[in-house]
């Protein structure tokens, strides 16, 4: 990634042979770092000067896949320290856990209810992405048969949690096919682990005593020719978890190798609620993977909406789709509420009206996904879109008056819509938090 | 293998905002890193919670918030009470009384409540009106005078009513709360305009308008995390702490309010409600929200134990 065309040029054979359809050497160079080309274009280039410009075209944070079809996660290709940098590119995977000291039926029962946790939110579907099962008993066979338990019980990809290769040889027998992810391997077992995730093809993984032992283990299983490869700093404690996954994220964007992998974080807190604050923690601060113990929606939901939240692009704001939208038992005399399809101010006037507890019709305009004053400044939210939505989009067979309230931000626009629309407009407050007291003055 | 710790030298702090008076003084801000990074600066104080006490009885909370408060939601002094026994660091004081949809109740009256609350707790006050912003600058100057010697902290200053506020803090030695859209330039420019009048920077609290968690979260925690940016890189005017209103946020988001027949796939409504705050309060840390006001006790508990976590140092 960056590297210029001079730097390229240093690596390839200067032979001038034409052999990739460039007149020379330099000018292929010139190509490849414009991304015009591909390096497999030129025949002759050494493995070693292929690694060295694969590894410096490399994202800082690898690309990690856990899962097989549908259900796979992506991890990793991150870029940035900060979300307003840019983005953040792949959302935290959440895992869910459960131990194989709990009984197959048990197993079964809280898989049931992780495979249930999926939410409805800004028009999207959100759920956990990973069923963890831990070897707390520390027994192989006993692993064995509680991965079978949850492997036959969801589609979501697994997490096989134990540092015992035994255990996890029998677990990958089950379950190689759906590529889980290996958990993992330690200063301890690290050949013998490296050895199984590389013989079944699947994802691992390294966890340290400390971040110095974590880039020495994750060096050596580099070498071994590995690299689907997460890690895992070994602090357990919020506070260390923080700094560690911080430090982890700044040496991997300054192109440390051995931390140029997504990373996993556990949740695992005695305290249940503490737990979840600690997981918000790693989502917000870089855990590709956050394990949690609780299927408790009222646990998992707050989560998910951050982990939306926080990946959220910047620069590409969420939208709702426009149409007509019906807050509570709405009736024909209902107040009818024009507002932008950006997600966030939507949900706003939603939530507001929803307060109010008078039912009404949210009317939000396409305005590619920008809030109001936005939308009015950049000319998508006008009078000319506001009528051709009140007269498209069916409102005016539902409610037989003819009052429209729009926000107070753009009450310069009412005039005009009013013309243009024929419907009384009424000017509403300016933030959708003044629409209860407003209904009280200006409606009912 | 040894790993070289990268460290930022960062070359300038968050000022450091005293509240209240000897020997309950509350402290905020003065941190020279990035939140709770102890391995590259100081963060000498802990971000705080103030809890909020309504001077009219709330009307539209949901009954799991109205629970810890049965009995004194009508008595400010008796709420302010049963916030510092639930353990606020502050006390934050809501005149919702003056608003002209309500009781239009006048600076006098707003005054009388406001010396009551302090004079019954120990911990420094937070009091902010209405919101709306005429009458904010109304009834300011009359709290603040009542208030002289507290050393409160007194808002929402925006920018149409920022000059009567700055002036009753100025007078009676109090704080002020400057509050902008989600907007750095619009935060940085109520600050030039406070401090040209005559008020410390260091007696400035930033409130971004926060957003809840699913609420528009992730630009509050942008802009925060920009703002201690530049506060760390030498911007004068954005090296305020934060104030977050959490509790006001986090209990409007139909995840708090919705009851359990109402969203039985969203599990129970007293802890997700509580979680929505707790969660909330945890983002903003994250991004350097210094003082979070917030609602529930339990929320309030959960958070300071939270951060009871995050302050022990980790310096490698
Ligand atoms: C984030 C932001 C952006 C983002 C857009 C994010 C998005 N998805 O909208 C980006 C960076 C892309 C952007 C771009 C621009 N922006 Co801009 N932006 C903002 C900012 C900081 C916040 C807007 C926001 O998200 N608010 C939150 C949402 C929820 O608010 P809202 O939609 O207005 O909804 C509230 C109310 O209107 C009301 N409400 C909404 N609907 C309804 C309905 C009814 C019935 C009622 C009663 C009430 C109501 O309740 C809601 C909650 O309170 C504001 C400044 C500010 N802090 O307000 C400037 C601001 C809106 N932008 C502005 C401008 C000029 C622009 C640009 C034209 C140029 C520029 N300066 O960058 C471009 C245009 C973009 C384009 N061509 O598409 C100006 C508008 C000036 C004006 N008064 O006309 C503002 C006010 C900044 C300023 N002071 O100059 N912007
Ligand atoms: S094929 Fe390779 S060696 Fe030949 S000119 Fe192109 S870059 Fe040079």
């Amino acid at each position: 990634m960056g590297l210029t065309g001079l730097e390229i040029f240093k690596q390839l054979p200067k032979t001038n042979c034409k052999d990739c359809g460039q007149p020379t050497c330099l000018a292929f160079a010139m190509a490849l770092a414009g991304g015009k080309a591909s390096l497999d274009q030129c025949p002759h280039v050494s493995d070693a000067a292929r690694e060295a410009l694969d590894s410096a075209s490399a994202p800082p944070i690898a690309l990690v896949k856990i899962g097989a079809g549908e259900r796979a996660v992506e991890l990793g290709n991150e870029t940035v320290l900060f979300r307003h940098d840019k983005r953040f590119e792949h959302m935290t995977g959440i895992a869910v856990s459960v131990c194989d000291t709990m009984s197959a039926d048990e197993i079964a029962a809280k898989v049931d209810q992780i495979n249930k946790l999926v939410f409805d939110r800004v028009g999207q579907v959100h759920s956990v992405n990973l069923v963890a099962v831990g070897n707390c008993s520390g027994d192989a066979g006993k692993f064995a048969e509680a991965v079978k338990v949850a492997f036959g019980k969801t589609e979501l990809p697994l997490v096989l949690m134990s540092e015992d290769p035994a255990a996890i040889e029998k677990a990958l027998e089950i379950t190689a096919a759906k590529k889980p992810l290996v958990c993992g391997a330690n200063a301890a077992n690290v050949e013998a682990m490296t050895n199984l995730a590389k013989k079944y093809d699947v994802p691992m993984v390294v966890r340290g005593a400390d971040l110095n032992e974590l880039a020495a283990l994750a060096e050596k299983v580099a070498g071994m020719g590995f690299k689907q490869i997460v890690l895992d700093s070994g602090s357990r404690e919020v506070n260390k978890v923080l700094a560690d996954q911080t430090q982890i994220r700044r040496q991997a964007l300054k192109r440390f190798r051995p931390f140029g992998y997504p990373t996993i974080a556990f949740a695992d807190n005695q305290d249940p609620v503490q737990a979840v604050a600690d997981a918000g923690v790693y989502i917000a601060k870089y855990a590709a993977i956050v394990v949690i113990g609780s299927a408790d929606p009222a646990d998992v939901l707050p989560l998910i909406t951050l982990r939306l939240n926080i990946y959220t692009d910047p620069q590409k704001p969420i939208a709702v789709e426009s149409k007509v939208y019906e807050i509570g038992n709405v009736t024909a005399d209902s107040p009818v509420y024009v507002t932008t399809n950006f997600s966030l101010t939507y949900f706003c006037v939603a939530g507001d009206v929803e307060a109010s507890r008078v039912p009404g019709y949210i009317l939000p305009v396409d305005t590619d996904g920008i809030s109001v004053m936005t939308g009015w400044a950049a000319g998508k939210f006008t009078p000319e879109k506001i009528t051709e939505m009140l007269q498209t989009s069916g409102i005016a067979d539902k409610v037989k008056h003819r009052k429209v309230i729009i926000p107070g931000g753009v009450a310069v626009l009412s005039g005009k819509l009013q013309e243009l629309s024929g419907w009384e407009v009424l000017v509403g407050p300016r933030e959708s938090a003044g629409i209860p007291s407003f209904l009280k003055q200006r409606w009912l | 293998m040894a790993v070289t710790i990268a460290k930022e030298r960062w070359t300038s702090k968050v000022n450091e905002l005293v509240l209240g008076t000897d020997p309950n003084v509350v402290k905020v801000g003065g941190d020279s890193t990035l939140p709770f990074l102890f391995f590259e600066g100081e963060m000498p104080n802990r971000p705080v919670v103030a809890l909020e006490v309504l001077d009219l009885e709330p009307a539209d909370w949901p009954d799991i918030l109205k629970a810890p408060f049965e009995g004194v939601l009508a008595d400010p002094v008796a709420w302010a009470k049963k916030n510092v026994e639930y353990g606020a660091d502050l006390v934050c004081l809501r005149l919702i009384s003056a608003h002209p949809d309500f009781k239009n109740a006048s600076p006098e009256d707003c005054a009388k409540t406001a010396k009551a609350v302090a004079d019954a707790v120990n911990v420094p006050l937070v009091v902010v009106g209405c919101g709306v912003e005429e009458k904010d600058a109304e009834i300011m100057p009359v709290v603040g005078e009542a208030l002289a010697g507290k050393v409160a902290l007194l808002g929402c200053a925006t920018p149409n009513n920022y000059k009567t506020i700055t002036a009753a803090c100025m007078v009676n030695g109090h704080s002020i709360i400057a509050s902008s859209p989600l907007d750095i330039n619009l935060a940085k420019q109520l600050n030039i305009l406070i401090t040209e009048m005559g008020l410390a920077a260091n007696r400035i609290a930033i409130d971004p308008l926060v957003g809840a968690l699913g609420y528009g979260i992730e630009y509050a925690y942008s802009i925060m995390e920009r703002a201690r940016l530049g506060a760390l890189t030498g911007d004068k005017m954005l090296a305020m702490p934060v104030i977050c209103f959490v509790g006001q946020e986090a209990w409007k988001a139909k995840e708090s309010k919705a009851p359990n027949d109402e969203a039985p796939e969203w599990g129970d409504q007293a802890r997700r409600a509580v979680l929505w705050e707790v969660m909330t309060a945890v983002t903003f840390a994250q991004a350097s929200g210094a003082i979070m006001v917030m609602r529930h006790p339990e929320s309030a508990k959960q958070f300071k134990a939270h951060i009871d976590k995050m302050m022990e140092p980790v310096k490698y």
